[in-house]
């Protein structure tokens, strides 16, 4: 049994990508990250397939790309979902691509730069596990791809935003929190349309709606504790 | 300008001091922070903060480090981190890390090899990337105010050395393809030697080793090559292996052959006292010889209770189930030693000073604080302090490097790409000579082995020379100690009390054993 890929190429952004197929006996590799390795390692194809990949145990959120048109992380896409066979491979669509299926997510991180992502003051023991659950985010872009609402250069920054404003929300006592309300209510809460899509996709689990609940009663209904 | 290589624990953490401390610093990584190795870490870091009311203390983390290294650390070194580690432990809970904790509020500690009082704290079983990500933000707070310049998707080609003093270090922006040329001193804070292993670590990929190979091809020092660490308890997942943390085990796991149809815990029959918990190069040797001898080995945690499950090692068992068909709370789960650490790497002194002047290395990449044998726990510790360290001594240098970054457009013969499997070949040459069990005729023919291999490329020439210089520093080394066993010098002997010093020089790998340094009488340095 053999499995095919159609793999979106392009040497550069500005080039016009193509499709290249590469057929693999199935039994060799057990998901998309396997088979990338065993392409690119054995030059089943002449130009090894440029793509980012790190941990291999859906822990760090690089290998994110568009596996049959879903975006998925590589290492945690097992081939035997697919028995159709056949599955086309692209670089996530809403970040700028850099060659093949690697693409610049440098906005998730632009983004929280600007939305000022740090403690303001030593953390303040959060009961609740928010920060537990946001600390989780991998910053794959998931979320974004799928949002309906974001887009590169936007003042709506997305779930990648949502956790990482959640944990720092969660950690910090009400008196303290005005700055971080303020970047939580313009860079997410009038931006989001709660479809949750960011919830369904995300490859880490987060309960991206839990994280909204807990941040819209701090930040948008204040009614977070006092210390 | 000071110029940081790597963006895991070590390199944010040496970032951070710099920073607190006014002086810039460029991050340099091949990735970002959020995909470095360390965001694996799951079961925790070791600090005696002593809240469990067991009279820990930092004295006793301190010789149980020693004693679990086989006394080949340096114990100054060692001490200046057992003292700092409640202070480092307890900055990181002030940054947001959310550590599982007592109902008073103080950090709860678990159990963890080699270490006879709770002594690690968790953020259940992700504390690694718990930790990383209060990190991030924290130094994301300095590069807003400049101090801290991120150059991410960046990766390290060569230190700007005359062979004595390093001045600055080359790197590629693998996104445009562009050289640059920085000036100042370095902090390498590159992480392990996974790369040399391909497939058969818990680590991560980006850390191919050859950034270790390069430095060492321009003639820096390294120590304690041999000494590699194999876990006791992983399972192979697509494409590597996959770790069980020790916290399964600190929490109550039981490691088990099955006789007659029953569970036989033969470590807890063979260490009455530690049992399951003994260092980890012990363990891996019990399981090693139990699966020669009486077959598979299993971790049976059916034993703990549902809520510790719940409230410690909840994403633990999500991972196990996800890539078995099985829940440990039910059913003991197979398991085999793989390779997790380096405890070898660039050799440097208590001050983090690398042999050529300018260079400091902290973190995984280093030879820092394990000695031949690494406790759990101590890793992340010996990062974030490594990391503070060397910053700290590497500041002297503030003023000298410059912010430019100048476009170099000359021939670099290391900027290539390996041929198709060169690097599994090597690898599989080393695990020959360096597995859990060694003698002196597999590692003399892995590095006949080695001398066959044909190198078409300048990556791979030096990867070469620093895998023989593994093989090498594991043959010139003739007693076990640590990690490293060798079933024809079975014995320690005290000749061999040193640390095991490699270079090359004149294109020959040369091996040296040097004296480590005396305990300092006082209170330790503590930086
Ligand atoms: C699965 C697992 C579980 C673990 N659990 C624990 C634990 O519970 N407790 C504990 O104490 N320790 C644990 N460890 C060990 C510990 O996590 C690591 O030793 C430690 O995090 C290493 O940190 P580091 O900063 O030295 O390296 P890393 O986090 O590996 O960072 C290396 C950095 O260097 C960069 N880099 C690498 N090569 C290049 C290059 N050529 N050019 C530019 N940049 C480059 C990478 O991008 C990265 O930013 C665990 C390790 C693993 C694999
Ligand atoms: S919220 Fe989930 S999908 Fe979005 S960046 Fe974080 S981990 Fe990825
Ligand atoms: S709820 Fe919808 S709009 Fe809001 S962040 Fe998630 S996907 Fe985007
Ligand atoms: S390689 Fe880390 S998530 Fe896939």
């Amino acid at each position: 049994m053999e499995i095919t890929f159609d793999i979106l190429r392009r040497k550069s952004a500005d080039e016009k990508p193509y499709i290249q197929t590469v057929t693999i006996e199935r039994g060799r590799c057990a998901t998309v990250a396997e088979a990338l390795d065993i392409i690119n390692t054995e030059k089943l194809i002449d130009d090894p397939v440029q793509w980012e990949r790190s941990c291999k145990q859906k822990k760090c959120g690089a290998c994110a790309m568009l596996i049959y048109g879903r975006p998925r992380l590589a290492c945690d896409a097992r081939l035997d979902e697919f028995p159709r066979g056949r599955i086309k491979l692209e670089p996530l669509k809403k970040f700028p691509c850099v060659r093949d299926l690697m693409v610049d997510r440098g906005v998730i991180f632009a983004n929280l730069m600007k939305l000022g992502s740090w403690l303001d003051e030593n953390a303040a023991c959060d009961d609740t596990g928010v920060a537990y659950d946001a600390s989780k985010c991998l910053q794959c872009g998931c979320c974004l791809e799928v949002c309906p609402n974001f887009y590169s250069g936007g003042e709506f920054f997305g779930a990648s935003a949502l956790t990482a404003s959640s944990r720092l929300i969660g950690e910090t006592p009400a008196e303290l929190g005005k700055r971080l309300y303020g970047e939580y209510n313009g860079h997410f809460f009038r931006g989001c349309g709660k479809s949750l899509s960011c919830k369904d996709i995300c490859p880490a689990g987060i309960d991206t709606e839990r994280l909204m609940v807990r941040s819209n009663a701090a930040a948008v209904w204040k009614r977070k504790k006092r210390s | 300008m000071i110029n940081i290589l790597g963006a895991g624990l070590a390199g944010l953490s040496a970032a951070l001091t710099l920073a607190e401390a006014g002086i810039k610093c460029r991050l340099i990584s091949a990735q970002n922070s959020e995909r470095a190795q360390s965001v694996l870490a799951e079961g925790g870091i070791n600090a005696a903060l002593d809240t469990m009311g067991e009279g820990d203390t930092t004295e006793l983390h301190f010789e149980e480090t020693m004693k679990g290294g086989a006394y080949l650390a340096d114990p100054n070194a060692v001490r200046a981190l057992t003292d700092s580690a409640p202070a480092v432990v307890t900055k990181l809970a002030g940054l947001g890390v959310p550590f599982n904790r007592n109902p008073d509020g103080s950090l709860t500690l678990r159990s963890f090899g080699g270490q006879k009082k709770k002594r690690t704290a968790f953020a259940q079983s992700s504390t690694g990337k718990m930790i990383m990500t209060a990190l991030t933000d924290e130094v994301r707070k300095y590069e807003a105010k400049g101090l801290v310049i991120r150059l991410p998707h960046h990766t390290f080609m060569r230190l700007l050395t005359d062979g004595v003093q390093c001045s600055g270090v080359r790197i590629k922006d693998t996104y445009t393809g562009t050289f640059y040329d920085l000036s100042g001193v370095v902090i390498a804070a590159l992480g392990g030697l996974n790369g040399f292993f391909p497939h058969m670590t818990t680590g991560t990929v980006t850390n191919s080793g050859t950034a270790a190979a390069v430095i060492f091809a321009q003639g820096v020092k390294f120590a304690n090559l041999e000494m590699i660490q194999y876990h006791p308890t992983t399972v192979g997942i697509p494409g590597k292996r996959c770790l069980i943390s020790e916290a399964a085990r600190g929490e109550g796991g039981r490691l088990c052959v099955m006789k007659d149809g029953y569970p036989m815990y033969f470590m807890e029959m063979k260490y009455p006292e530690l049992g399951n918990l003994m260092p980890r190069d012990v363990v891996s040797r019990e399981i090693f010889f139990a699966r020669r001898d009486q077959g598979d080995v299993f971790l049976d945690m059916t034993g703990i209770p549902e809520d510790t499950w719940k409230n410690k090692l909840s994403d633990l068992r999500e991972e196990i189930m996800h890539y078995f068909p099985l829940d440990p709370k039910k059913d003991p789960v197979p398991v085999e030693p793989g390779i997790h650490y380096f405890m070898g790497g660039v050799y440097v002194n208590a001050n983090h000073e690398a042999s050529m002047r300018g260079l400091y290395a902290a973190g995984e990449c280093a030879c820092q604080y394990h000695g031949a044998n690494r406790l759990g726990g101590n890793s992340m510790l010996g990062a974030v302090f490594g990391g503070m360290t060397a910053a700290k001594s590497a500041s002297v240098y503030a003023g000298s490097g410059s912010e430019d970054m100048s476009v170099y457009s000359g021939e670099e013969p290391l900027d290539c790409e390996l041929p198709a499997g060169s690097d599994e070949r090597l690898g599989n040459i080393l695990l020959n000579g360096l597995g859990i069990v060694r003698n002196g005729n597999t590692m003399k023919s892995a590095l006949d082995r080695l001398n066959e291999v044909q190198c078409a490329t300048a990556p791979e020439k030096v990867r070469k020379e620093l895998g023989r210089a593994m093989l090498l520093s594991a043959l010139g080394r003739m007693e076990s100690r640590g990690a490293h066993y060798r079933e024809d010098c079975p014995d320690t002997l005290d000749a061999f009390a040193d640390t095991t010093v490699t270079q090359l020089a004149g294109g020959t790998v040369r091996v040296t054993f040097e004296k480590i340094p005396e305990r300092n009488t006082g209170n330790g340095n503590n930086v």
